[in-house]
């Protein structure tokens, strides 16, 4: 059996569990076994994880996991892991996921893939499993030996897709530690997709020349529906906030589309953007080495070709 | 307070990755090391300002061989007291957080780095907390402390959560939490005096093997489209690359 901990926010699945459940079921496969969705806390509709492939969905309920502890998740897993027989487990790697999988990883004395991009193959009791590193600029075939195995799941790695059906949700009890963490306050942008989770992304840099000139990367985001994002030395300034920043020591981000204006191409800005399946540059200096990474490239002044873009594209949405 | 921080040695960031023929390994000809930026820049100049609030002793933690004291002295250069090397060339991320465990009892706070910009695992915090039985805060921007509870806004996707939690606890810094500090010349003069304690490893299983690398497909050659043609680019989107 494969565990998969799909994770829900504010009571709503987002991608990410889509996808880790689509992903958990091919792994399954390749065991030739099958995928079990975990939820934990209140939960609407679990059980159309059953679409994406699990066969079962426990659900951990009660006062001590309404908010988020690395402890008292882990140990729901690990309890939900051995209650259910299985051996490997799939989270996805997003914040949750990155508090979880080295904990899980220990307290089952697991071999850990974290970040993964690819299902991953079998011979006898191994998984071998494709993952980036350093920040996208390559793969490394990671082999899990142990008995147990713990998989994070990089977003926008794979495509979701529906295989099933609906199923009865299981209501699961073990028996739990009290949490040592106090969450006091979320907050949220609201409106927009968080960088890791978008799709398509529209990005300026030092080219922008200041903050006040940042309306015709939000117009383009705007028209897309995409998000914004910026290079370091735009953050670092303060025109920008610093969770825009992309690169290497920024968000690594993998979305369908990035467009990125006045960003010459450091190799550490590329590093954390290299993995997006269509790269778009608007650069006025031809030599920008960003063009050498680019699907598309645009040779001219931003603040005349963005404009023009967003006009293209409100012209093709309109239809 | 006593502080630990736990740092990494990793390629530099502007290193070109390359592979060795049966793409192994990674070819580390020439290849420069630095201190990992996130264990550097936030985690341990955090730990530097809160000792120099409230007092205490910020020690630094790496697991490596012999030719990782460079970056453990420039650790020692940026401020920290004194350090520990586990002196070993293993392994995998779990075998690194049990020797991290074995020498990290007893400190109020050990910090981390929310990755290391080589592996990108953001693993090895969680798994030391773990084995020790502590509360852990990932991908922390920032870190107050009032006595001994802490007030530690953590990054989540498209926003920040707050947390409250008590010493003896394990966090990993992120971008936001301190502002990089350049050793000065007397921090190195002084880093050549401190003591810096090698320790054998304990024994502990590998659980993962990495026998094969990729660098990603080059790309085709751009296609530049010309910038009073946008209308073009938006159908090569739609058409060809399919992306809106």
């Amino acid at each position: 059996m494969v565990l998969v901990f799909a994770e829900a926010t504010n009571g709503k699945f987002k991608k990410a569990a889509h996808e880790a459940v689509t992903y958990a079921k091919k792994t399954a496969e390749v065991l030739g076994t099958d995928c079990c969705a975990l939820t934990i806390g209140e939960v609407e509709d679990a059980g159309q994880l059953g679409v994406f492939g699990a066969s079962k969905v426990l659900n951990v309920g009660g006062p001590g996991v309404a908010k988020f502890d690395s402890q008292v998740y882990t140990a729901a897993i690990a309890a939900a892991a051995k209650e259910v027989g299985a051996k490997v487990i799939v989270l996805s790697h997003n914040s949750t996921g990155k508090n979880l999988v080295g904990r899980l990883a220990a307290r089952l004395l697991a071999g850990s893939a974290p970040g993964v991009n690819a299902v991953p193959t079998a011979n006898g009791d191994q998984l071998t499993v494709r993952k980036a590193v350093f920040s996208g600029k390559a793969y490394a075939d990671v082999t899990l030996t142990t008995e147990y195995k713990v998989i994070s799941l990089a977003g926008n790695s794979i495509p979701v897709e529906e295989s099933g059906a609906a199923v009865a949700v299981e209501s699961f009890s073990p028996e739990l530690p009290a949490a040592k963490t106090k969450v006091i306050e979320t907050k949220r942008v609201e409106g927009t997709t968080p960088l890791p989770e978008a799709e398509l992304v529209v990005s300026g840099g030092r080219g922008l020349k200041g903050p006040e000139n940042w309306g015709v990367i939000e117009d383009l985001a705007e028209a897309l529906g995409a998000t914004t994002a910026c290079s370091r030395p735009v953050a670092d300034v303060g025109w920008r906030p610093h969770h825009e920043h992309v690169g290497q020591t920024g968000v690594a981000i993998r979305p369908n589309l990035y467009i990125a204006a006045g960003i010459s191409g450091a190799i550490q800005h590329l590093a954390g953007v290299n993995n997006s399946k269509t790269i778009v540059v608007v650069n006025k200096d031809p030599e920008a080495p960003f063009f050498k990474a680019a699907d598309y490239g645009v040779v001219g002044d931003l603040f005349e070709v963005l404009p023009k873009l967003t006009e293209a594209i409100k012209e093709h949405k309109a239809g | 307070m006593k502080l630990l921080v736990c740092v990494s040695k990793t390629p530099e960031t502007t290193t070109k990755i390359q592979l060795t023929a049966d793409q192994s390994d990674l070819d580390k000809s020439g290849v420069q090391y630095i201190m990992n930026p996130y264990d550097e820049w936030y985690a341990l100049v955090r730990a530097l300002e809160l000792k120099e609030a409230v007092g205490g002793t910020v020690t630094i933690l790496n697991v490596g061989a012999a030719d990782n004291d460079t970056v453990i002295r420039k650790g020692l250069a940026i401020g920290a007291d004194d350090a520990i090397r586990v002196n070993t060339d293993g392994g995998s991320s779990l075998y690194i957080a049990k020797q991290i465990a074995e020498q990290a009892a007893g400190y109020d706070i050990i910090f981390f780095g929310k990755e290391t910009i080589d592996y990108n695992g953001s693993e090895v915090g969680a798994m030391v907390a773990e084995f020790l039985g502590l509360p852990y805060v990932g991908d922390a921007s920032n870190l107050e402390m009032n006595g001994n509870q802490a007030t530690v806004t953590r990054d989540i996707e498209g926003g920040v959560e707050v947390v409250e939690v008590e010493t003896p606890f394990a966090v990993s810094a992120a971008k936001g939490m301190a502002e990089q500090r350049i050793p000065n010349m007397r921090g190195i003069m002084m880093a050549k005096r401190k003591p810096l304690n090698v320790v054998e490893p304990v024994d502990f299983p590998e659980t993962t093997q990495v026998n094969h690398y990729e660098l990603p497909a080059e790309k085709t050659a751009v296609k530049l489209i010309d910038p009073d043609n946008m209308e073009e680019l938006v159908r090569l989107l739609h058409e060809e690359a399919r992306v809106i």
